[in-house]
């Protein structure tokens, strides 16, 4: 495919990969935010490729991944109700709530359907009247857009019969949890291109500055992402701090300024949960008043369902870039794509389900030896 | 921004996911994937109450050898699609190739066929009228005969508008031994042509996922070219048609079975330019995505040059190429050898293959 094939070419990676191994001299831990940028990394195995001074962990940055129990619970049961179609990005149907997933209640009768935008979701909405369609609306700043969009369509159109299940969170305020944490290992990030083509990196500043670390905007094919650890391991080996953009043909500082104003139309800030990492303060979005009518916690009264999370596997330290998958004893035993004991195996984004599909047991022990030392 | 506070889960304090849902209970869509679940429902509840060792053979059809030496091969195929009709074939073109290529695919020359078909109350008569018409052009570009049939008609909202199940016998000519277990290291991959193209195909005709294509499906019953392929040469050890779960779970399958492994390279899998986009913009792999006009074979590398030749000089394998190679190195896992240059795990499918997010 053309302006796509130029950016997954062997000479071109191992040009940038040949530059990183001039410049490292010590050991760096850099976390790529976004789940995409995980499984682009695991799906070319362009962290074996990278020198050994260089270790990646994975970010917080999957959707599906940290979705709260409690938002996965009151999907089910508004998805259960007879007069509902449930609309939901393909991802979600696989991700367990407290004792279900949208696939289960979808085998026990519930109309669930999965749509490529929630405008899909709408005109599905405009075309069964009697119905009540729902839609659920989460993920980072890269799908806000089209979700607001959809809200305030629904609300210039009248479509009454129409709902959002909101669950939106965001990036900045997610990093920030990361490095104000004890425990952090994080050197430097390599921010999310598709969350920043939206956003801009205007908010990254004064993060870099505060807590004295470099993030660099990444896109997501091969040579993309070694464009992006190259200035981010320059900057650490320099002393530096700052922002800077790997990603220059999608993102600019200001990044879409018209998809800005739509969410902050439609969208206001709250706290939010994150699944296996815990609330963050400022970190989600919901419906203003003014689109409470679009509201399906509102509409459907899901307030008092009871959540409760399993006790067993590590995916809040994975997603808090703290271990590995393969650090878990769980991980390809007990716990399976088919199986997942964790969001992060459930996802196709996630990082446990990354290492499972994409990695060889040798890498496996490779990798688990190197990551040890941490 | 100041006040921000995080909860440390840990695993003793018991912090975050949830109990496994390994779907035991009921039946749900990833069930008849082709994937990982569907092999874990044959394996947990078909083979046990089942089994048998014509069943345990796990290839496309059993095999029997009957008392005067000859043999035999027996399978059966059933088909759901939406939309019945689609670029390039239909429900009907599909339920006769379905079979046919099963048979062929351990070796078979295929020769009758069994249709059973259940309907929909309120079917058009015209539908059904086109999906027979194509059922008797497949099936004489097959050279096979529809020998026996039955039908049933269900009430309305009780299937969708028409199944059909095919079955199917055909004869083994002797010198043949093809079947997923016989893979040896130093065998040479070979697939037929582009991958994906059904699938992508059918996708697009659904009309649900807002795109379009007029890429047509690859349906086609590949009896004829296995049988050119077997004039060039008989070291063909395997060969598989990789429908549901596309070439990775078919290469996976045979990687099992055979206990060895096998390593393809990303660059040289044949995939149309139209699938590839349409892949990318939807989030899907072509590697999992089903083919019905497509096979993989594995032969014996002294007779690789011979065999992908005559697939090329017929009209179902022109594009022909070799992927990879069997090795003796990571017996059961299927390699890829990515376009970076770098190797990881090809896994099959867990369950429904579902869009990604973004």
């Amino acid at each position: 495919m053309k302006y796509v094939d130029e950016y997954r070419q062997a000479g071109h990676v191992e040009g940038v990969l040949a530059e990183i191994r001039k410049v490292v001299s010590r050991p760096w831990v850099l976390m790529e935010i976004c789940g995409g940028q995980t499984h682009a990394i695991v799906r070319y195995g362009l962290d074996q490729l990278l020198p050994p001074e260089i270790e990646l962990v994975h970010g917080p940055g999957c959707p599906v991944c940290v979705t709260p129990i409690r938002q996965i619970d009151r999907a089910l049961a508004i998805a259960a109700r007879p007069e509902v179609v449930f609309t939901s990005f393909g991802d979600m149907l696989r991700v367990p709530g407290t004792s279900s997933d949208l696939l289960s209640v979808r085998a026990a009768g519930a109309d669930v359907r999965v749509v490529y935008s929630p405008l899909d979701a709408l005109a599905l909405a405009q075309a069964n009247p009697d119905r009540q369609v729902v839609f659920f609306a989460i993920g980072f700043e890269t799908t806000a857009p089209a979700n607001a969009m959809c809200a305030l369509q629904a609300s210039r159109l009248g479509v009454d019969n129409f709902s959002l299940l909101v669950s939106h969170v965001r990036v900045p305020p997610a990093i920030d949890a990361i490095l104000t944490a004890p425990e952090n290992r994080v050197q430097g990030f390599l921010a999310a291109g598709h969350v920043s083509a939206v956003m801009g990196y205007w908010e990254y500043p004064p993060l870099a500055k505060r807590y004295g670390v470099p993030i660099v905007v990444t896109g997501f094919e091969p040579v993309d992402l070694a464009q992006g650890i190259l200035m981010t391991v320059r900057m650490l080996e320099g002393g530096q701090t700052g922002v800077d953009n790997a990603y220059g043909r999608a993102v600019s500082f200001d990044g879409n300024r018209p998809a800005q104003a739509v969410i902050e139309q439609v969208f206001e800030s709250c706290d939010r949960d994150w699944r296996g990492i815990g609330a963050i303060a400022g970190s989600g979005w919901r419906l203003r008043p003014a689109f409470a009518r679009f509201d399906a916690e509102l509409r459907f009264d899901v307030g008092s369902i009871v959540s409760k999370e399993s006790e067993v596997c590590i995916a809040g330290q994975i997603l808090r870039g703290l271990c590995k998958p393969t650090d878990c004893p769980a991980f390809g035993t007990a716990c399976t794509p088919e199986s997942p004991l964790g969001a992060t195996m459930v996802s196709s984004e996630g990082a446990c389900a990354a290492y499972y599909r994409y990695r060889l047991p040798t890498a496996e022990a490779a990798l688990t030896g190197a990551s040890r030392h941490g | 921004m100041a006040d921000r506070q995080m909860t440390k889960p840990s695993i003793s304090e018991g912090a975050c996911c949830p109990l496994p849902l390994p779907h035991l209970s009921q039946i749900v869509l990833g069930h008849g994937s082709g994937g990982r679940m569907t092999q874990s429902l044959i394996e947990s509840t078909f083979y046990p109450e089942l089994g048998n060792p014509l069943l345990l053979q796990r290839d496309d059809s059993a095999v029997v050898e009957l008392d005067d030496g000859s043999r035999w091969a027996f399978t059966t195929d059933a088909h759901i699609v939406s939309p019945l009709f689609f670029p390039g074939g239909d429900i009907g073109r599909l339920a006769v190739c379905g079979t046919v290529n099963d048979l062929a695919m351990v070796g078979a020359v295929p020769r009758w066929l069994s249709a059973t078909f259940i309907l929909e109350e309120g079917l058009l008569r015209s539908d059904l009228v086109r999906i027979v018409q194509s059922m008797k052009a497949a099936a004489e570009e097959a050279g096979v005969w529809l020998v026996a049939g039955d039908t049933k008609v269900a009430e309305r909202g009780k299937c969708d508008r028409v199944f059909i199940t095919t079955s199917g016998w055909g004869q083994i000519p002797a010198g043949r031994n093809v079947s997923g277990g016989q893979a040896q290291p130093g065998d040479v991959v070979i697939v037929s042509g582009t991958m994906g193209d059904h699938g992508v195909a059918v996708l697009a005709a659904r009309g649900d996922l807002a795109f379009e294509s007029d890429l047509p499906s690859d349906v086609a019953p590949l009896n004829g070219l296995v049988e050119a392929m077997f004039a060039a040469g008989s070291g063909i050890r395997v060969l598989r048609d990789p429908t549901r779960g596309g070439l990775t779970g078919a290469l996976h399958a045979i990687c099992q079975q055979s206990q060895v492994g096998i390593e393809i390279h990303e660059l040289d899998v044949p995939i149309a330019p139209s699938v590839a986009a349409a892949c990318e913009m939807l989030g899907f792999d072509p590697l999992y995505i089903a083919n019905e006009g497509k096979l993989v074979a594995i032969v014996e590398p002294a007779q690789a040059p011979a065999i992908l030749s005559a697939m090329r000089g017929h009209a179902y394998g022109a594009q022909a190429r070799q992927i990879g190679t069997v090795t003796e190195a990571d017996p059961g896992r299927l390699v890829l050898r990515t376009s970076i240059g770098s190797r990881r795990a090809l896994e099959p499918m867990a369950g429904e293959m579902l869009p990604r997010i973004c």
